[in-house]
């Protein structure tokens, strides 16, 4: 059994907790007491009927307001797989909660309504998905049973999908249509659409292959912390623990060390139980090697003949999070896999219309929510690859030195 | 293996070991909250997992009512010993002792919310920088909405609506003097996950976990141990049942549930069964809709 982590994003009105409520209802997730809850506080506020979003809605001022402020993580399993759904609300004063969602995602699942067709909404958190390399997007074209289930209505929805997403960097993408209140093709088949074959939403979830979206090619180990016992067992010991973040390193690979260029052999790899031959992401484990070569936290290891970028001038998609604006020139804190640096905002190339994907060269004024292409100046040399390539080498996050606030997140082009 | 793609509890475990290590990395006093239960249990054992073949470079803390059960002290001292971990014990009754929190009085009186100030008062004078805890985001709602890496202000306070974002893998642990962090390893665990991978790694937990017979009144609909903590009214009638502990905090508030369930293997087929949530004999959650919320804003675990 293995793990898929999965975004939903969505407004109020769109059946997003109604879908949620279902897959977690029809997969035997939601315990009686917690429905329980949720009957009795939907009943307090007058409402007719049951109210799902309470689910995921778990701060008192989201309930009091009847809105998701944050990302909210559910979790539920099948025999196949168990799913971590990050939940995150979908309106464009979100885009920051949208984007901390989809980060860790493999999978984004968008919802149209089968009576609106593609809106605004739908552009946004596909191209969000997108930005963020979530490999497989699934459409699900909801509130079928308004339309009285009819072929045609989804044929076109899944035309127009298919012209707009082709703009799209995933490319794995897949449309089913639904009903989340009545339940068909959810979790279960039902003969309201027999003219539709293909598989229903959590069949989808469960067989999508994602073992492959992880790059097994370039060896990327950021070291995270040297072990050094110092008891009498293992005197001399000196361990990198880390976890790989790319490729697959093997005992007796040769391997380089970044940025000192030093060069050494793995003599094993150590975990708790016991030595393994060969480890792959995103396993945690701790390498030991032939030579005494000095590593410590911020240096990366990896395979001899195949390298990140060294660079200190580094352009990133950005996704602003703070409520005070970027600054022109400003200095943050920036942090990329185990390193710690500083850096300035040398330029600000374009905002991008998140609506739209329009690039607009003259506003330079980025503030929360916004997406923007700006080029950065660190006090240090990172060892990059484009965040396409690899996610965790291709992330960065700034820091406001005055706050200690986390206010960008950056992918590296 | 050779498909290059790991297990549901592999991924989980070496994104918790992940994030040990960044504490031990970014925190110069970091500490890990222990209190017996099964979660906290867990948490060493992938600390003791993250630091191999080193010991674990920092100490346990029990925040000790002074209420809890008796099976619980023997196998925290057990562990303890058999693994050569530090133990600071934070003491509820030296708190009260010293007139620094007031006895709850009634028949519910518990010890549960006295424990935030204990626990923030050992944090201060031990000049720790972060505890790492064993909460779950599966646990409850409050939860749910929680960070990896939680700051906490001067005055040990969380505040929900002003999080900072967590993006990818990335950990931002910066702070000012005074300040801490709570961290969570094991946030995106359930208590599947967590029994799957007590059977898997073989390790030991309180007997309180598995059925056994024992002096229990009914409150509310909870079935609640009689011990020498708590006090019955005259129609609560104390019968031996047949029972284990889903969750085992302070004796005071926390509830049994009827069970045979005497291994791993009936515990997860149990677990799989039931249809109440873990916390749901927990009366401390029970105290209004936002009980969580409210006492993690205070600096609760």
């Amino acid at each position: 059994m293995d793990l898929l982590r999965f975004t939903t994003a969505g407004s109020v009105d769109d059946g997003k907790s109604t879908l949620i409520g279902r897959l977690l209802y029809d997969s035997k997730s939601i315990f009686e007491d917690q429905l329980e809850a949720i009957e009795k506080a939907s009943e307090q506020k007058g409402e007719k009927q049951v109210n799902l979003a309470l689910l995921t809605d778990g701060l008192r001022a989201e309930r009091e307001q009847g809105i998701t402020i944050d990302v909210a993580y559910r979790y539920f399993a099948t025999p196949k797989r168990k799913f971590i759904i990050a939940d995150t609300p979908g309106h464009i004063q979100y885009t920051r909660n949208m984007v901390t969602g989809a980060s860790t995602a493999n999978l984004a699942i968008i919802l149209v309504d089968a009576r609106h067709g593609i809106v605004e909404q739908t552009k946004r958190h596909s191209f969000i998905a997108s930005l963020l390399g979530i490999h497989h997007i699934i459409y699900c074209i909801n509130k079928m049973d308004l339309v009285d289930y009819n072929e045609k209505v989804f044929q076109t929805l899944k035309t127009d999908l298919k012209a707009f997403s082709s703009k799209l960097k995933t490319k794995d993408i897949s449309y089913i249509p639904i009903s989340a209140l009545k339940g068909d093709n959810v979790v279960n088949r039902n003969t309201n659409m027999p003219w539709y074959e293909g598989s229903t939403l959590l069949h989808s979830l469960e067989n999508i292959h994602i073992a492959s979206d992880r790059n097994h090619i370039d060896c990327r180990f950021p070291v995270q912390y040297v072990i050094r016992p110092q008891n009498d067992a293992y005197h001399d010991y000196r361990g990198y623990a880390g976890r790989i973040e790319g490729g697959v390193f093997k005992k007796n690979d040769e391997i380089m060390v970044l940025p000192s260029g030093f060069t050494s052999t793995i003599k094993s790899i150590d975990t708790f139980n016991g030595e393994v031959k060969e480890a792959f992401a995103p396993m945690s484990v701790t390498l030991n090697l032939e030579d005494d070569i000095d590593v410590s936290r911020g240096d990366m290891i990896v395979r001899k003949n195949n390298s990140p970028k060294q660079e200190q001038n580094i352009d990133v998609m950005l996704c602003w999070l703070s409520e005070t604006p970027l600054k022109h020139k400003g200095k943050y804190a920036l942090k990329h896999t185990s390193k710690d640096v500083r850096c300035m905002v040398q330029n600000i190339l374009y905002k991008v219309d998140i609506n739209t994907l329009h690039r607009n060269e003259e506003d330079k004024n980025i503030t929360t929510n916004d997406i923007a292409r700006i080029s950065l100046r660190t006090t240090q040399p990172l060892f990059i690859d484009s965040y396409g390539n690899n996610r965790a080498t291709g992330s960065v996050i700034l820091i406001d030195e005055s706050t200690n606030n986390t206010v960008g997140a950056g992918m590296i082009i | 293996m050779t498909d290059y793609n790991l297990s549901h509890l592999e991924e989980l475990e070496s994104e918790s070991i992940f994030i040990l290590r960044e504490v031990a990395a970014q925190f110069e006093k970091p500490t890990l909250l222990f209190s017996g239960g099964k979660d906290s249990i867990v948490c060493y054992h992938l600390a003791r997992k993250a630091f191999f073949p080193a010991n674990v470079p920092f100490p346990l803390m029990h925040v000790d009512t002074g209420h809890n059960f008796d099976e619980l002290y023997e196998f925290r001292d057990k562990l303890i010993n058999e693994t050569g971990a530090r133990l600071i014990i934070a003491s509820v009754q030296e708190s009260i002792d010293q007139g620094k929190v007031t006895e709850e009085k009634g028949l519910n009186a518990s010890r549960n919310k006295l424990q935030t100030t204990t626990l923030l008062d050992a944090i201060e004078s031990n000049k720790f920088d972060c505890a790492l805890g064993g909460a779950r985001r599966d646990e409850e709602k409050a939860r749910a909405k929680e960070r990896f890496f939680s700051h906490r202000d001067d005055f040990g306070q969380w505040d929900p609506k002003n999080q900072r974002p967590e993006l990818w893998n990335i950990f931002n642990g910066k702070k000012n003097y005074g300040e801490h962090f709570r961290v969570f390893p094991i946030s995106n665990w359930t208590e599947m996950d967590i029994w799957q991978y007590i059977k898997k790694e073989n390790i030991s937990i309180p007997n309180l976990y598995l059925t056994h017979k024992r002096k229990c009144f009914v409150r509310d609909g909870v079935i609640m141990a009689k011990t020498d903590f708590i006090d019955t009214k005259p129609s609560e009638e104390i019968k031996e049942m047949q029972v284990r502990f889903r969750t085992i905090g302070d004796a005071t508030c926390t509830g049994a549930v009827s069970s045979t369930a005497s291994n791993i293997d009936e515990i997860i087929n149990e677990v799989a069964a039931t249809r109440i949530t873990e916390r749901g004999g927990r009366s401390d959650d029970k105290r209004s809709e936002a009980a969580m919320e409210d006492r993690k804003k205070e600096g609760y675990f």
